[in-house]
């Protein structure tokens, strides 16, 4: 130590404090970076969200050519129990001329028996057609009133502005007459 | 305006039309500060630091956070049990509050041991006790928030206070608690008031540093800077000074958090809230057990209130009392003792306020709540005029220089 105050950390010894800053703010912002994780994390699911995050559906009431909708994580999931002529218009398309492409079989685990997500994959609405009065499209499937995307019996997208065919969700049938989803 | 020394345009280019860069430099970088600045002088920004620790963790916990009765306390056990690093966010923001309070009474202990409340400090000083009640009032509506027992009564004892006023007593009560009980209303306002108060406090902390940086912090010797020999650039030497001890500080805070997160609480705010049964032995947080004990040494229900307020505000009037010209404590020898007797008085006002009111103990308090005014009002300002103080160093510079021949020597 010494009276004078004009040392400054040149003229005393550089490298050794430039080593001390880097390694302190190194180690600063690597102490800051590792804590705000807790932060970022706590606003993901909690673990109550998680454990409400599958549904289980009982199909056996559900007649040919009907459909339900059951709440899945907080949306709509589309269950159709299709006609044989549904199915076939769906596995006779050319998948080369979709813009999502995708066959029916990949899109299904039993032919009868179609799963999707209910949201459209534009922007978030709800497609009708799951009751028989509803305005389908010009595929049988369903239709979005909110920008008029017509989705076909498999939930494929064939015309307007969504990118993408209903999603399918993750599902299991435990039985045959019961699907868990998630 | 002193400009930016950088030599980078786009720097340069911002700074002439918002000059946060040269502001940042006269503040905080190359800001001038009193070369003896012992570790007293951290908590102050310790304090800082614990309120952007306690801003973050309560906007997070707010989150999840549901301000409502019927819900309210299951809601904060979710955030523990259920969300992702919950419990970690509410014990920081637990234990914080009450590091806060410790921080913060050092800090206020530090300027009465070394006057620094004096002239040309007192509005920084006023602003100051400002931000200490906007603190308690957050602090007793954030202790409510949970609805636990301790919760309920707590706020129902606080909010009763104001029912000590005369004719509109009741009807303030009523206003307050939306109501004619703590109950759904209460509840919710008291979250908008422990979400925007917080906002308050930062702008408070703001007009501190401001009149802080007016005249520069005061410093153990208590005398004035004279010359740029007495001072340094804040930055290197005091940012690593306030890091160091910043760092000695966090592991005294974690260790709570992650050991005894539970230390500072009462066991009986984890029963739901019941209006219908009062815990046997309630009491407030430990950081308003002093003026508590003076609430329960006064005999009467107004006077109780109005002297335990009054044990607060009278910090408003403490650079006035002090006739002292002498700053520092060192240099007092009478007001030195009286200094500590003083703290002493305090810590057992605190013990006090945690003991029942009956038998010896509320002797004791009636004896300590008179000396903590007798302190104020009769001792500060005749000892000031009384005693002689003890010469003063010519200078800072010179007294650190002595202080570094004799280390050498």
């Amino acid at each position: 130590m010494t009276d004078n105050p004009t040392n400054t950390p040149e003229d005393v010894d550089g490298p050794r404090r430039d080593f001390l800053l880097i390694s302190t703010t190194t180690l600063g912002v690597a102490g800051v970076t590792l804590a705000a994780w807790p932060f970022i994390h706590s606003i993901n699911p909690a673990k109550d969200v998680l454990a409400l995050a599958s549904t289980e559906v009982d199909l056996s009431s559900i007649e040919v050519g009907q459909a339900v909708t059951v709440l899945w994580r907080g949306k709509p999931v589309f269950i159709r129990h299709r006609t044989e002529e549904e199915i076939k218009a769906a596995e006779d398309v050319d998948i080369n001329e979709l813009r999502d492409p995708q066959s029916d079989a990949d899109r299904i685990q039993r032919p009868e028996w179609l799963v999707t997500v209910g949201v459209c994959t534009h922007l978030g609405c709800i497609p009708s057609g799951q009751s028989l009065g509803d305005k389908r499209g010009d595929f049988g499937g369903w239709f979005c009133p909110c920008h008029g995307s017509h989705y076909d019996t498999s939930g494929r997208i064939r015309k307007g502005p969504a990118p993408f065919n209903l999603r399918v969700p993750p599902y299991v049938f435990t039985d045959d007459t019961n699907i868990v989803i998630g | 305006m002193k400009r930016t020394q950088s030599s980078n345009r786009l720097v340069q280019w911002i700074d002439d039309r918002l000059p946060i860069f040269s502001y940042a430099d006269q503040n905080v970088i190359a800001y001038p500060t009193p070369k003896n600045l012992n570790y007293w002088w951290n908590y102050g920004s310790i304090a800082g630091i614990l309120l952007v620790i306690m801003l973050v963790t309560g906007i997070f916990l707010a989150m999840n956070y549901q301000p409502h009765a019927a819900v309210a306390f299951a809601s904060v056990e979710r955030i523990v049990r259920d969300v992702n690093y919950g419990w970690l966010l509410r014990y920081l923001h637990m234990n914080g509050a009450s590091m806060f309070f410790i921080v913060v009474y050092i800090h206020m202990f530090r300027g009465l041991y070394f006057g620094s409340y004096k002239a040309p400090r007192e509005i920084l000083w006023m602003v100051g006790v400002t931000i200490y009640v906007a603190m308690m009032a957050t602090a007793f509506m954030g202790y409510v928030l949970p609805w636990g027992q301790m919760s309920f009564w707590g706020a129902t004892v606080i909010t009763n206070l104001f029912s000590a006023i005369p004719l509109v007593g009741d009807y303030i009560v009523t206003w307050i608690w939306g109501g004619f009980s703590v109950d759904v209303p209460t509840i919710n306002r008291f979250f908008v008031w422990h979400y925007l108060l917080p906002m308050i406090l930062v702008m408070l902390v703001v007009i501190h540093l401001w009149a802080l940086h007016v005249h520069k912090s005061s410093n153990p010797l208590g005398i004035d800077i004279k010359t740029p020999q007495d001072m340094m650039p804040f930055h290197p030497f005091y940012t690593i000074k306030d890091l160091y001890g910043l760092g000695l500080f966090m592991i005294v805070f974690l260790y709570f958090v992650f050991f005894q997160p539970n230390f500072f609480g009462e066991a009986d705010n984890y029963i739901p809230a019941n209006p219908m049964v009062t815990p046997p032995h309630i009491l407030p947080e430990w950081y308003f057990l002093p003026f508590y004990a003076i609430l329960r040494a006064v005999p009467d229900k107004l006077g109780g209130v109005v002297v335990m307020f009054a044990g607060v505000l009278i910090l408003y009037v403490l650079p006035w009392l002090d006739t002292s010209k002498v700053r520092s404590a060192t240099f007092r020898p009478i007001f030195k003792q009286l200094f500590w007797i003083f703290v002493a008085d305090c810590l057992l006002l605190g013990w006090l306020g945690a003991r029942p009111a009956e038998g010896i103990y509320l002797v004791l308090s009636r004896l300590a709540t008179a000396y903590y005014f007798v302190h104020f009002m009769v001792l500060l300002p005749l000892v000031g005029k009384l005693e002689k103080p003890k010469p003063l160093p010519s200078s800072i510079y010179e007294e650190v220089a002595k202080k570094c021949r004799a280390k050498e020597d």
